[in-house]
Parts: C-alpha cells; structure tokens; sequence
C-alpha cells in the first residue's frame, strides 16, 4: 500500500486511489496485446460478464418501459398528448435509461463478481501461482475481464433499449388502447440516429463499460487478500461504480447534446 | 536495468543466497543470510514457524526482493533481472505452494495442463499424455475430471505437485509439501520426489517441519532461525548436533534459543491479578 494510501486524509485517500486505477489502466492497455494470446479467455469472460446478465437486463428493460408508459400515458392524457407516449419513452430509454440503468446493472450484476472472483483468487493464491507458472495475470485474468465488460456494456445497453421500447409499447399501445401506427410513426420522427442512438445509447455505454470494468478489476486485483477485504472490495465497486456512472453521465449529457 | 545473467565462475550451487538482509514490517526475517542449494540435490530448509522460510522460496523466485545481499539462480541474479528474464527464469523452476493454489474455474486435467497451454503449442494428444503421466506418478490419474472443490486438501497438494513438475524444471521449491497427507501418499510423494530427482537430476529444495520425512530424502539440512543458518549437515549429522538449537527443535522444548512465547508483557498483571506488575 503507498504513503498516500494509508493517509487517514479522505480526499488525499481517494485521489491516490483514482491515481492507482488510473496507472492501473495503463497497465492493462500495455498487456492488450500479450491478452490476445488468451483470446480465448476474453471470449470466456463475455459470456460470463454479457451472457449470463441478460436475463437481468432485459427484464428490467420490459418493466421499466412499462412503468414509464403508463406514467406517461396518465401525464400526457391531461394535454391530449397521449400520442407523444412512444416518442418520450423512446427518449428518455435512449438518452439516459438505457445506457445509466443498464450500467448500474451492469455494475451490481458482473462488477461484483468480477471483483469477488479476482479477489478471491488473490486471496487462494492463484495470481501468484500464475505469476511462478510464468504467466502474466495481467494479461490472463485482468485484462480478458476488462475487455468483456467494455464489449457487453454496448450490447446489453441495445438490448435494454429494445425491451423497454416494447415494454412501453405493450403498455401503451396492447393495454392503453394507442394507435399502433401512431406510437411508432411518431417515435420514428422524432428519435435521431446519430444524437439519441449514437451518442446515447452507444457512445455513453461504451464510456460506462470502461469505467465499471476497470472499477471492477481494479478493486478486485488490489483487494487485500482476506474475507473482509473482498467484501469491502465489492462494496466499493458497487458504490464508486454508482457515483462514476451518474457522474459522467451528466458530464456526457452536456458534451454530446 | 542490467540483467546480469552472466553465469558465475563457480556454479556447482544452482541457488546462491549471499548475505541476504530483509526487513519486513520492522523485523528483521534475513540477517546476513549465506545459502547454498546444490545442484542435483535435494535440500530441506527447517526452522521454527515465522522464521522467513517461505520468504526464502519467495526471494529464490523473484517474489520479493530482500534489502540487501544477492540471490542467484542458475548464474542469474534474481533481484536485477527484467520481468522478461524473470519470466523466462521461473519456466524452469516448479513451485509448491502452501495452500496447493489450484485455479478453481479449471479441473484438475486443465490446471495441470495450463504451464504446457501457456507456454507450448504442443499438439492436443501430446499434452493429454504428459498430462496424465503426470496425473498416474501423483496417484490421481482417476480425478482429472475432478474440479478442485471436489478434493481434499492431501489431494489437492498431489495434484499442485503435479502442476509443478509438468515441465519437468531444473529446480523444484516444495512450500510444506507433506501436510494433509495420509501415510501412503506421503511415502508416494517422498518415492517421487526422490525419483525426480535421481532420474532428471531435479534440484529439489524442501521447506518443511516433518523430521522423519525429511530423514528420508533429503541430501542435506538448513536450520533457520533468527533470520541466520544456526545449523546445517546431511540428517543424520544434523540430527546427532547436540547444539541448542537443533535439541530445542528437534526435540520440540519450549524452553531454549527459540522463544515459544510471542514477546509480552507479565501474565498475571495481564489476567489482573492482585500484586502482579507495577
């Protein structure tokens, strides 16, 4: 642990930490090409880290498509705007539910247990076991891990999107009785390419997956190696996971508006 | 960086530890420590709990890098070489760890046949057989299908050693090889490691507390305490040293040259007896 780790100053606690991760990255973007050895492993990673949280995601995609319909619905039947319904659902999913709220599950789903896994093996001695096999564990666990989770944050962000448009259709239009040509003439009109799915959807989940993921690694690589140590270690992803999130999407929003 | 991989003049020791000082958390685990592993042989380094022998296994591997003093292998001088040519070093040494460190997401064939994954192209058929061989020496041929969780602690050292000798390495580091072992795969272990290193000329260097066992293989005895060499011999001479050290340990009295008692203060002030301290 450095110097300014064990300071008890909190502001100086956290910018050493962020300065840690920070060398960290640059750690794991130097192993990128020795990881392609164990492309395998990446491959491995993703259907872990995408696969395996799909069910998830596309389960809250439905039910917050859903509950956006029908709040929509019941503000915009005062104006006699219920035709707009499509259009705001469509929106809102593409400019900030989809990509935050696929990152916030992203994050509680496959964050923790990429941290608990590196952790743990930390803590059983198999990074240092790879270390004596002659391998890095940089570019064999790190690595793999961070690359599945910048690729399946983007994929599983466009299938959020597509299960919560249908989750507002189903309750907008099979429920509340919208004309179904309305709903989706008036959301193909007003939905743009480039600014909602881009930069919304696409642009947002591919900084959000770095984040996580490096988050993610990098607290369960630092871990120290006992029980509470890797308990603490999930939390903190979790936790600083959030805050980047909702952070940078503000951040985001402004740039790419 | 100078690697330093100029083989020295005088090389009949696979492993040199010269004057190695290392101080960790303030207390002083090396002082001055001079270690020579021969090639060819089996060596056991014995000593009290806490007396730094894994940390010795760990500076003959690059792991930690001691405060002063030098540790060469095979001419190499392990705390000046790159991360390459560290790498490149521990592809020739086997490992032993305490806790067996099998990867858990692998069975045992695949945890075996990592080292020839990682560092060969050798066709499929090739690695099976080495695989297995390896697997039938350590008596668990029947268990590669088996994932680590499955086995017990005994079973999953074997299967660690394994691991460890996959390669067939120059020099092999047992960490506490014996422990959890019934007595027939202990005396299959001792056969084998015996074997490796009659047949392969396998340097073997042991860090353990089972006297007996050591008694039958090993060539020659380190005791470490004090962060020094208090003695050292083949077994039997070692055994026969009518020296403090080696009656307290061997004989395992409390009382002697290493305190059974971690440093603390009066006992009955502790408990609060009445009249006890100041």
């Amino acid at each position: 642990m450095s110097a300014a780790m064990k300071n008890d100053n909190i502001v100086v606690r956290s910018l050493a930490q962020i300065g840690d991760c920070a060398l960290f990255l640059l750690r794991m973007l130097a192993a990128v090409p020795r990881s392609m050895r164990h492309w395998r492993e990446t491959v491995r990673q993703l259907w872990f880290v995408g696969a395996m949280s799909l069910i998830i995601i596309m389960v809250c995609g439905l039910f917050v498509g859903m509950v956006l319909g029908l709040q929509l619905y019941d503000v915009l039947s005062i104006f006699g705007g219920t035709s707009a319904t499509g259009t705001v659902v469509a929106i809102a999913i593409y400019r900030e539910l989809g990509p935050v709220v696929t990152a916030l599950l992203f994050a509680g789903r496959a964050g923790t247990s990429v941290t608990a896994e590196i952790g743990l093996m930390r803590a059983t001695d198999q990074i240092a076991a790879m270390e004596m096999m002659a391998v890095d564990p940089i570019a064999y666990v790190a690595v793999p891990r961070f690359l599945a989770g910048v690729i399946a944050m983007p994929l599983l962000a466009c299938v959020f999107c597509a299960l919560g448009i249908f989750g507002g259709h189903l309750v907008g239009v099979s429920w509340l009785g919208i004309d179904n040509g309305t709903f989706w003439s008036n959301m193909t009109a007003t939905v743009e390419v480039v600014k909602d799915v881009i930069n919304g959807v696409i642009w947002k989940s591919v900084v959000f997956g770095i984040v996580v993921s490096l988050i993610a690694v990098f607290q369960g690589y630092t871990t120290p190696p006992t029980s509470e140590g890797v308990a603490y270690a999930t939390t903190r992803t979790v936790v600083a996971s959030s805050i980047a999130i909702l952070a940078l999407d503000f951040v985001l929003t402004a740039f790419l508006m | 960086m100078t690697d330093s991989v100029s083989a020295k003049p005088d090389d009949s020791a696979l492993v040199r530890v010269r004057g190695l000082t290392t101080v960790l958390n303030g207390k002083k685990v090396f002082d001055a420590l001079d270690i020579d592993i021969p090639r060819g042989k089996i060596t056991a380094i014995m000593g009290p709990s806490g007396t730094g022998k894994t940390t010795l296994l760990k500076h003959i591997t690059g792991q930690m890098r001691g405060d002063a003093g030098e540790v060469w292998v095979d001419g190499h001088n392990v705390p000046k070489l790159s991360r390459e040519k560290l790498f490149e070093l521990r592809e020739r040494i086997g490992y032993l760890f305490q806790n067996s460190a099998l990867l858990t997401d692998y069975d045992v064939f695949e945890n075996v046949a990592f080292p020839l994954r990682q560092h060969t192209d050798l066709p499929e058929v090739l690695i099976r057989n080495i695989v297995l061989t390896k697997l039938q020496a350590v008596g668990l041929r029947g268990a590669a299908g088996l994932m680590p969780t499955e086995l017990s602690g005994g079973m999953a050292r074997r299967v660690a050693l394994a691991r460890a000798i996959v390669f067939d390495p120059m020099l092999i580091l047992y960490d506490e090889p014996f422990v959890g072992l019934d007595p027939i795969a202990l005396n299959q272990v001792l056969k084998l490691i015996r074997t490796l290193n009659e047949t392969l000329g396998i340097t073997s260097v042991l860090v353990a507390h089972e006297l007996e066992a050591i008694k039958q293989v090993a060539d020659h005895i380190y005791l470490i305490a004090n962060g020094k060499v208090v003695a050292q011999g083949d077994p039997k001479t070692i055994a026969d040293d009518g020296s403090p050290w080696t009656r307290q340990f061997f004989g395992g009295d409390a009382d002697g040259p290493v305190p059974f008692q971690y440093p603390a203060g009066d006992l009955g002030q502790a408990l609060g007896f009445p009249g006890s301290g100041a």
